[in-house]
């Protein structure tokens, strides 16, 4: 391991091609300051512009104070001076999984990512720490122009386009946590799907931390282009430490009009990761941008996916589900902002709270007043498994224009011990009977999910429901 | 009938549910082959046997014993017991949301009769001809367990888990009520063609004699305050039917035992 002032010498190094490094690991001494900021830049080799809005958004997140809301008792623990901003594991991106290092190929290896490669995905990117090691798109998509790279390799080969939509949808200033990532970013996926290319199967990006106190701050942007459609899937991991590291991604989505952008999150990070993250996507003429986002793992997870419907006819849809466990808090929901026309918004969350843990539904839905027309629908329910745990809701509806239909509901319920005792009498444990029951909850979320994913999660989930029983 | 060993033998069962007794000493001895009914008012205790059949957590076992084929059955978990042929058509089957009917058959198949039986012919070729005889349509299977159905479609659903389950035991807790006539008659050929003949048997829970006109129980126990006070073959149903359960109290009094 190097401290930063190695790492500058390295550098050096790297300016004169980074082949002459014996050692490719790169690891910056915890703690944050402009001087680390450009440091990623430079290492990086980017463009002047790149460095200068990392500066003024660390500038940004320096001055601006934690949010007042969502879980303050958490967010004051996270240390910021303890982080490593960044980690370097490996000397390039491979397309070829053979070229990635053993270690990091056996881990992704365990996690089933080249497997899933072969059988279903049309492109995918891993990511370990800060960096992709691991990179492929299908040659049929390349001769149809559709652009799939990491987000570096993507400023490096597209800075103009690159240029023109980074921080247009999630400003720096938009929020504490998307000034860090603004600032620091590293890894990520670029997209570009040219005008009527559709994607047929999903590409996927597969995240991982493996060192300890580590920070990881992908960062995101996928363009539809007129008529495109594409459906991206992003998965999450971590090994499990006594202390924290920090996962803030920013995403922005832009779908161009006529097209379809899905984007599906699998959320399982360890317990110790702080998991706050900025996911928005802006939704022209007659497009459609849909959230499909999993929150299983995480100490503590702050996201709310946005869609900004401004192009007339538009349509978003957030779909949501989150476990809260033992010493975990998913405080999730979604944010839809209805300014044009004949749009339309459908939010479908769904958590359960168990062992003590805690689910939170935030979730706010505006219609402009110059919006005519709009349909909104927004169902949360909740599952407590036991009297420890806790779920509140907090839905917010700010509609200006008369025309709006705006639909409600929400469902607060326990697993009662008759539905646990119709269950067992049909053969099945009481841990499989609650497993069966906490499945069908999020049914209407894992019929949304690829069906290999959809499958990983309710493995997931009856992984958690085991031992659950006293 | 006396030489073989009973199917299901109750011996002198008390049992209630935080301190509220509610069975005072049931016997009841079901040999292979055979159909008893229980009869009796609202608040009995006949629902409360067949859960402490199956297993029902909720109630405390004071005194007495449960054997299934020699097993006792009260040493065992629900689940266990369902593995060892008990099976119980509930009166109020609970609702699954988002659990879908052929998925969850599958499941339980496989739990109670094992992997073969819930895989290919075998399970699709009992499903199909089960559910045609309950006159049931296949999307039936893509439904979520028991969520929005009407009375009779969870009672028809309970009789198509008895038969795809194939149990040593069925207990039908007033499968017949929220039923018309056609279902009752379809729910009595099911369970006669479940039993008669078999080694398994069954016990029918019902304040109506009407499914027991198309069953034939052999023998009918009556039920009142948690005590057996009259058991006797079929006629006794049409007995209590047309005199009601005052009738029999009264008789009581003045005879004893009946």
């Amino acid at each position: 391991m190097e401290s930063s002032q190695e790492a500058r010498e390295v550098i050096g190094d790297y300016k004169a091609g980074w082949h002459d490094s014996e050692n490719s690991t790169i690891r910056f001494d915890a703690g944050l300051s402009e001087q680390v900021v450009r440091d990623i830049s430079e290492i990086k080799n980017e463009p002047d512009w790149m460095t200068e809005i990392r500066v003024k958004a660390y500038k940004h997140f320096a001055d601006r104070p934690m949010p007042t809301w969502g879980n303050m008792s958490m967010l004051k623990n996270i240390d910021f001076e303890k982080v490593c901003y960044y980690l370097r594991s490996s000397k390039a991106t491979e397309n070829d999984w053979d070229e990635v290092p053993e270690e990091i190929r056996n881990t992704f290896d365990k996690l089933g990512i080249p497997d899933a490669e072969q059988k279903w995905l049309s492109g995918v990117t891993a990511q370990y720490e800060s960096e992709a090691v691991y990179h492929s798109i299908r040659d049929d998509l390349v001769a149809q122009g559709v652009i799939f790279l990491d987000m570096d390799s993507g400023l490096r080969e597209y800075p103009d386009l690159v240029k023109k939509w980074f921080c247009s949808v999630v400003p720096y200033s938009d929020n504490k946590f998307s000034a860090l990532n603004t600032a620091v970013w590293s890894g990520g996926s670029f997209i570009y799907v040219p005008k009527g290319v559709h994607v047929e199967m999903p590409v996927q990006a597969y995240f991982r931390i493996n060192a300890k106190n580590m920070g990881q701050f992908e960062r995101t942007l996928i363009i539809a282009d007129e008529g495109s459609s594409i459906h991206y899937v992003e998965g999450c991991t971590a090994p499990t430490y006594s202390t924290d590291s920090l996962h803030s991604a920013v995403v922005e989505l832009i779908a161009l009009p006529g097209s379809h952008i899905r984007y599906s999150t699998v959320q399982n990070w360890s317990a110790n990761v702080y998991n706050l993250v900025t996911k928005r996507g802006i939704a022209h003429e007659n497009s459609k941008i849909e959230w499909v986002d999993g929150n299983i793992g995480s100490k503590l997870t702050m996201k709310y996916p946005s869609v900004i419907l401004k192009g007339e006819g538009s349509h978003a849809e957030v779909i949501s589900v989150a476990y809260s466990g033992k010493g975990q808090h998913q405080d999730a929901g979604a944010k839809i902002h209805h300014l044009a026309s004949n749009t339309t918004s459908k939010i479908l969350s769904k958590s359960i709270s168990k062992d003590g843990g805690r689910g939170t539904y935030r979730g706010m839905v505006t219609v402009s007043s110059k919006a005519e027309n709009c349909k909104l629908n927004v169902v949360c329910d909740a599952l407590i498994l036991d009297e420890k745990s806790r779920s509140d809701t907090y839905p917010t509806m700010e509609v200006s224009n008369s025309t709006a239909k705006c639909e409600h509901e929400a469902s607060v319920s326990k697993v009662s011990d008759d539905q646990l005792f119709y269950l067992m009498s049909r053969g099945h444990t009481e841990e499989e009977a609650l497993a069966l029951i906490v499945n069908g909850f999020f049914e209407p979320f894992t019929r949304e999910l690829p069906m290999e994913y959809a499958v990983e999660l309710n493995k997931l989930m009856a992984l958690e429901m085991e031992g659950s029983i006293g | 009938m006396e030489s073989k060993t009973p199917l299901l033998e109750i011996v002198n069962l008390h049992a209630g549910i935080e301190n509220n007794k509610i069975l005072n000493g049931i016997n009841i001895e079901i040999g292979p082959g055979e159909i008893h009914a229980i009869m009796g008012r609202n608040g009995s205790g006949k629902t409360t046997t067949a859960n402490i059949i199956m297993g029902h957590p909720d109630f405390d076992i004071e005194e007495g014993k449960i054997n299934l084929n020699g097993i006792n059955l009260l040493e065992l978990e629900p689940w266990e017991r369902a593995k060892n042929g008990v099976f119980l058509s509930f009166q109020y089957p609970q609702a699954v949301p988002g659990l879908q009917v052929g998925n969850f058959l599958k499941k339980s198949v496989a739990s109670i009769r094992g992997a073969d039986a819930a895989k290919g012919v075998n399970f699709r070729g009992l499903l199909k001809d089960s559910m045609k005889e309950l006159n049931m349509p296949s999307s039936f299977l893509s439904r979520y367990v028991n969520d929005g159905f009407s009375g009779g479609e969870k009672k028809r659903f309970e009789i198509l888990q008895m038969m795809l389950l194939q149990p040593k035991l069925a207990i039908l807790d007033e499968t017949d009520s929220g039923l018309d006539i056609d279902g009752i008659k379809t729910v009595a050929t099911g369970i006669n063609s479940a039993i008669r003949g078999t080694d398994s048997g069954a016990l029918i829970i019902t304040h109506y004699s009407r499914i027991l006109d198309h069953v034939k129980p052999d023998k009918i126990h009556v039920l009142i305050d948690g005590k057996i006070v009259a058991t006797g073959d079929a006629s006794l149903a049409n007995d209590l039917e047309e005199n009601g359960y005052d009738w029999l109290e009264n008789k009581i009094k003045s005879e004893g035992e009946v």
